[in-house]
């Protein structure tokens, strides 16, 4: 068991004839992700990386049965695409594309909150069941099979992370880079609560950061619903207020998202909180072995 | 992306936002005429700056004649201005804007934002005009009014007479108020904006609804669908450092402390910054430089990050995930023979080609130090610091 994705997962790719998306779906299929089909208007009817292409997502499914949905398009065109993915009913899509502008997620999040599709990112590394399904830019090789979910804004923090819990000698059941965007399609508690139902996950560690609300509101609940150990890392303790720290949603505006009220959060709903970003892996072991 | 408030008042205008007759001057010279397209004995001088508390910081000014208003100008023209939120150092001052008088009767707050909690643009406001929303928020929440604008339909009117009604407006005032508030919503989606503030927003002596400030800041990852509004970006208030780096796809934040930052990553950047803390050091700068990071990208980041002269040791900090470690370290040999690094510089490598890359740095000759792990590069960061100073 994993969440979100396993080996039947089967995947198409929107933009899949760009650099990024053949770049990326190599490594994919290299891991044997049940990467099926490709869509970029235009091409239908092609061949890429040996896979179909096709004009349309409806398309795609139509024909392979694809239920995943990943994309690499340009950000100025990715509303349309993920508004494409809603409409042809895929369960989950996820987006790796940085640089959607705001007031589209807002959109897209009202089409989103209408049907049971699930978007994850964007603005993220993607979605990993080691062994099984890589969806998305991360480096395959530091995660191994195993009972801890990991959940996190950042991306190369969240191989920091794996890297952490590979090292300790356990393996992850899935990894979710829900990204660094202030208006994510997924939230920690969507993730979170995902983990405590997947009889796989034993531990669950989640990596956040400054800005917005999301890691009290977590940690709420955390507390109220969660049994399973919650290892938190919040990064951007030394960050000065009001400026954005690379990613679009990690800024402390009016005094709201620091590091501290996150961590005083999560310590009052019970989580075990890290201040030291290499001792991840260590408090895991610790909880773990206990 | 902020505009300046003589910007934001031209944009005002164009969406039906009542605002006063206004004009900006570049230099003293210019004021003469302005003054007399505006009219009037009397008007207020305000400098152009992207910081608020510009008043208290003597940035505002009535003026009663012609001359006033030219020794104004020429008093803070090519100066900075100080306020409490800008740094030390205060922002350049290229231009000043003068308005016809507004009697005012009373002040409201009228501002929209995207509230990441609830998912949507909410529009807010206050019978606090002139008070910073953040303080009326701490203090007495209750005096905020909110309405949630639903991306699928967009505002509407009755959200806007509600809000008149609590704010006491009477009945041509809740008509004039309305109709901001469907025109300020209107224009918050059309100009892509992150947030729009009219603060104050007043009821003048005449009875009528009336923008007094107008402070507009646009969403960055819709500016390329806003060529108009890209035109009117002034790079001489942003930090000369961080608009290069942006050039070259670098993230960089200045900070006061002595140990530069080089990390691929937002999040392991901010990560670094708080690991050096953690071990008693002070982190110089957040630098991300990005997913397509290069030896030209390593090259300028090392620049960027040696032209602060507080700068004492360099901690290079790279995951390699898609990009190899190997690719880092051939650029991070190449940029310190470009550059002439004189500062320790220690690097940790982890994730693709690891090894190669440190093989590759110490086959090199260069001074440069190999951290065993994330710790490790840490903790040397910070006593080659301090050894340093």
């Amino acid at each position: 068991m994993s969440i979100l994705v396993d080996q039947n997962t089967k995947v198409l790719c929107q933009g899949l004839t760009g650099s990024q998306g053949t770049l990326h779906s190599t490594q994919a299929l290299a891991y044997g992700t049940k990467l099926v089909a490709g869509v970029t208007p235009g091409r239908g009817g092609s061949e890429h990386l040996g896979l179909p292409v096709f004009d349309t997502v409806k398309d795609a499914i139509d024909s392979t049965g694809a239920t995943v949905s990943v994309i690499y398009v340009p950000a100025p065109f990715c509303l349309d695409s993920i508004f494409e993915s809603i409409e042809a009913g895929l369960d989950l899509i996820v987006c790796i594309t940085e640089g959607i502008p705001t007031l589209d997620m807002l959109r897209a999040k009202a089409l989103l909150n209408r049907t049971h599709t699930r978007l994850v990112g964007p603005n993220c590394p993607g979605v990993i069941t080691p062994g099984d399904c890589k969806i998305g830019i991360m480096p395959a090789e530091i995660h191994r099979p195993g009972n801890v979910g990991v959940v996190s804004r950042s991306g190369t923090l969240t191989y920091e992370a794996v890297k952490q819990i590979t090292d300790n000698g356990f393996g992850q059941s899935t990894c979710v880079g829900i990204g660094g965007d202030p208006i994510p399609g997924t939230h920690f508690i969507d993730v979170i609560e995902l983990f405590e139902n997947d009889p796989q996950t034993d531990a669950i560690v989640m990596v956040g950061e400054i800005g917005g609300t999301a890691e009290e509101e977590t940690a709420d609940f955390i507390k109220e619903h969660v049994s399973k150990p919650v290892i938190a890392y919040i990064a951007g303790a030394t960050a000065p207020k009001g400026k954005r720290m690379g990613h679009a949603g990690a800024i402390i505006a009016g005094g709201k998202g620091t590091a501290e009220d996150k961590y005083a959060a999560l310590d009052a709903a019970g989580a075990q909180t890290v201040r030291n970003l290499a001792h991840i892996g260590e408090a895991l072991a610790q909880v773990l072995s206990n | 992306m902020n505009l300046h408030e003589y910007q934001a008042k031209t944009l005002f205008h164009d969406f039906g936002l009542p605002v006063s007759i206004g004009r900006v001057v570049q230099s003293a010279d210019e004021v003469p005429n302005a003054l007399s397209q505006i009219g009037g004995d009397s008007w207020v001088a305000k400098v152009q700056v992207h910081a608020g508390g510009r008043g208290k910081a003597g940035g505002v000014k009535l003026v009663s004649s012609v001359e006033a208003a030219q020794d104004f100008a020429s008093s803070w023209l090519g100066k900075r201005l100080v306020t409490h939120q800008t740094d030390a150092d205060g922002q350049q001052i290229a231009s000043v804007y003068y308005e016809s008088l507004t009697d005012i009767d009373r002040e409201i707050y009228l501002g929209a934002v995207i509230d990441r909690a609830s998912q949507s643009v909410v529009v807010m406001a206050s019978t606090e005009g002139g008070v910073e929303i953040e303080t009326v928020a701490a203090e007495s929440p209750e005096k905020i009014i909110r309405a949630s604008i639903d991306p699928s339909i967009g505002a509407q009117a009755f959200q806007g007479r509600a809000m008149a009604y609590k704010l006491g407006l009477k009945k041509h005032q809740v008509r004039q108020f309305t109709s901001i508030f469907l025109n300020l919503c209107r224009l918050f989606h059309e100009l892509d904006c992150a947030l729009v503030e009219v603060n104050p927003l007043v009821v003048t002596k005449a009875g009528d609804v009336h923008c007094l400030d107008a402070k507009i800041n646009i969403d960055s990852n819709a500016i390329f669908r806003q060529p108009k509004l890209a035109e009117m970006r002034d790079s001489s208030q942003e930090d000369p450092r961080e608009e290069h780096a942006a050039k070259f796809k670098l993230s960089y934040v200045a900070m006061d402390g002595n140990i530069g930052c080089m990390v691929n990553g937002a999040g392991l950047a901010m990560g670094t910054m708080d690991l050096v803390k953690l071990y008693g050091g002070s982190p110089a700068n957040f630098l991300d430089v990005g997913g397509g990071v290069n030896t030209a990208s390593v090259s300028e980041a090392f620049k960027i990050i040696l032209s602060d002269p507080q700068v004492r040791a360099v901690l290079i900090n790279i995951f390699g995930g898609i990009v190899s470690c190997a690719v880092i370290a051939e650029g991070i040999v190449e940029a310190y023979r470009e550059v002439g690094v004189s500062v320790p510089v220690i690097v940790r490598f982890d994730g693709n080609s690891a090894d190669e890359g440190r093989e590759f740095l110490r086959a090199s000759g260069l001074a440069i130090i190999a951290a065993d792990s994330l710790q490790d590069a840490a903790q040397k960061s910070v006593e080659a610091a301090g050894a340093q100073s």
